[in-house]
């Protein structure tokens, strides 16, 4: 079976002699990437309809997916919140909903260990398309009327671009783990 | 593939209770965050200072990306000049765009003008801008529809204020931090604007729907007089905003009112200006800040 080249010189992850990985990088880089995530998408432009797909929370379901390990159970209460600060929703929602999320995970994962692309995707699709309708629901409390269209948009994205963020949730899980620190 | 082994502690009872206290973390995180929700719910501007705080640390690197992001799209208009008639041709095509809703607005003036000349004791005051920022951020994936604004409190902002476009209105001012202040679009579902048609004052209320439309309600219910094209600008009813700013031009006629496009595109206005709120530009006491109400006499 022919192997693509890989995406960093294969000796960087190699165990190797003097080079180890960095302990800060090794623990900050999930915690930073879903951060980023929930936040620079916001800053791309300056939408007049709910159109884009919830990346933080799309990028914390792909992490648990990825690398089922390097987050605690508890990690929606402090990512919730930071997400909570800059999503528009009432403050609360997204502890609420991404605590849930990684408790529903574990528990799930405990009775059905099997997974694959596929039950991962769908897994992350349903997440996400309840996530989004939640959210409607918490968000949009006392408003006469919210338009569909945008919503039905945003949760198609979000089942379409889901395999590409875990695709990003992999590469920086490999960013993670590259040994450039030189033990002395 | 099967989940990692080490969901198993085996007899290490340091693992055990780093397992266990990890669950009642995440189901006290889940309460806190339904608590914190209900909050939120009961007084919506409760974390306002927090949201403040964590705005205002975002705001470097936000408008370093705005500024790029206006640059490209510079770019790319100019490019796009070129394919079609040169760049002269873009900017033409703006100039046009601005100026028929400055026609828009000057008819509404006219107008404005002539019923002030009837009441003719009406203390009327050129409104100064507060300050000239840049949206550097929305909420692009909640139903609501924020944006954040680069000036805040330092700059002389304060919560009430219209923000607008030389393009027409883009919302109101809801939050304010030392740096950076939320403005709620008037695309937002909870975003409601008194405004009249530019040529005769129909009044009518256009409310956001969140899609980027608004649904205009007449004020006066009877036959329809609107038509597609029609455009509405702010009535000053209210005393938030001040009368004669482009809000949005009617796009198809329903049964009660119409479904309008707004005229300020946010993702296209890169500088807004923040005007003072018109009732208080003009010296009289402030509405959206309405001392209690005279306590209720007691009943015998």
């Amino acid at each position: 079976m022919a192997s693509r080249p890989p995406l960093f010189p294969q000796r960087r992850y190699r165990k190797e002699i003097n080079r180890s990985h960095s302990p800060v990088l090794a623990n900050v880089m999930p915690w930073l990437s879903i951060m980023l995530a929930s936040v620079v998408p916001q800053w791309l432009s300056i939408f007049s309809a709910p159109v884009l797909p919830p990346f933080g929370y799309l990028m914390l379901v792909a992490w648990r997916q990825v690398r089922p390990g390097v987050l605690p159970v508890w990690a929606g209460l402090p990512l919730g919140l930071f997400d909570d600060l800059y999503s528009g929703m009432p403050l609360g929602s997204g502890i609420l909903l991404w605590s849930i999320t990684l408790i529903a995970m574990e528990m799930l994962e405990a009775t059905y260990p099997w997974r694959g692309v596929v039950v991962d995707w769908l897994a992350g699709s349903v997440l996400a398309a309840g996530y989004i309708l939640i959210g409607c629901l918490v968000g949009g409390h006392g408003a006469p009327a919210i338009a569909v269209t945008p919503v039905l948009f945003q949760i198609a994205a979000s089942i379409l671009l889901f395999p590409l963020v875990g695709r990003f949730a992999a590469w920086c899980d490999r960013l993670r783990l590259i040994r450039f620190r030189s033990i002395r | 593939m099967a989940p990692p082994s080490n969901r198993r502690t085996g007899f290490s009872k340091r693992a055990q209770y780093t397992n266990f206290f990890g669950y009642i973390a995440a189901i006290a995180g889940a309460l806190l965050g339904g608590a914190l929700l209900i909050v939120s719910f009961v007084d919506p501007t409760a974390f306002s200072g927090l949201r403040g705080i964590a705005s205002d640390g975002a705001r470097p690197m936000a408008t370093a990306t705005a500024t790029v992001r206006s640059e490209g799209s510079g770019l790319f208009s100019t490019i796009g000049g070129y394919f079609t008639r040169g760049s002269r041709v873009a900017r033409l095509e703006r100039e046009a765009e601005i100026n028929r809703v400055r026609l828009a607005e000057a008819a509404a003036l006219a107008d404005e003008n002539r019923r002030l000349k009837a009441l003719m004791n009406m203390p009327v005051e050129g409104v100064a801008q507060v300050a000239k920022a840049q949206l550097i951020a929305s909420t692009g994936s909640s139903p609501r529809r924020f944006a954040t604004l680069s000036a805040g409190s330092s700059a002389g902002v304060a919560t009430g204020m219209p923000v607008r476009s030389p393009l027409g209105l883009v919302g109101r001012v809801l939050e304010v931090s030392r740096g950076t202040s939320r403005v709620l679009l008037i695309t937002d579902s909870e975003s409601v604007v008194p405004v009249r048609r530019s040529t005769d004052g129909i009044f009518a209320t256009a409310r956001g729907v969140g899609d980027g439309t608004m649904r205009l309600e007449l004020v006066s219910l009877g036959i329809n007089p609107l038509k597609p094209g029609d455009i509405f600008v702010t009535s000053g009813s209210g005393g938030l905003y001040r009368p004669g700013i482009a809000v949005a031009v009617v796009m198809a006629v329903t049964r009660d009112g119409a479904v309008a496009r707004v005229l300020s595109d946010p993702a296209s206005s890169e500088f807004v200006a923040v005007d003072p709120v018109y009732i208080a530009a003009l010296g009289m006491p402030d509405a959206s800040v309405s001392a209690p109400p005279p306590p209720v006499p007691a009943k015998q």
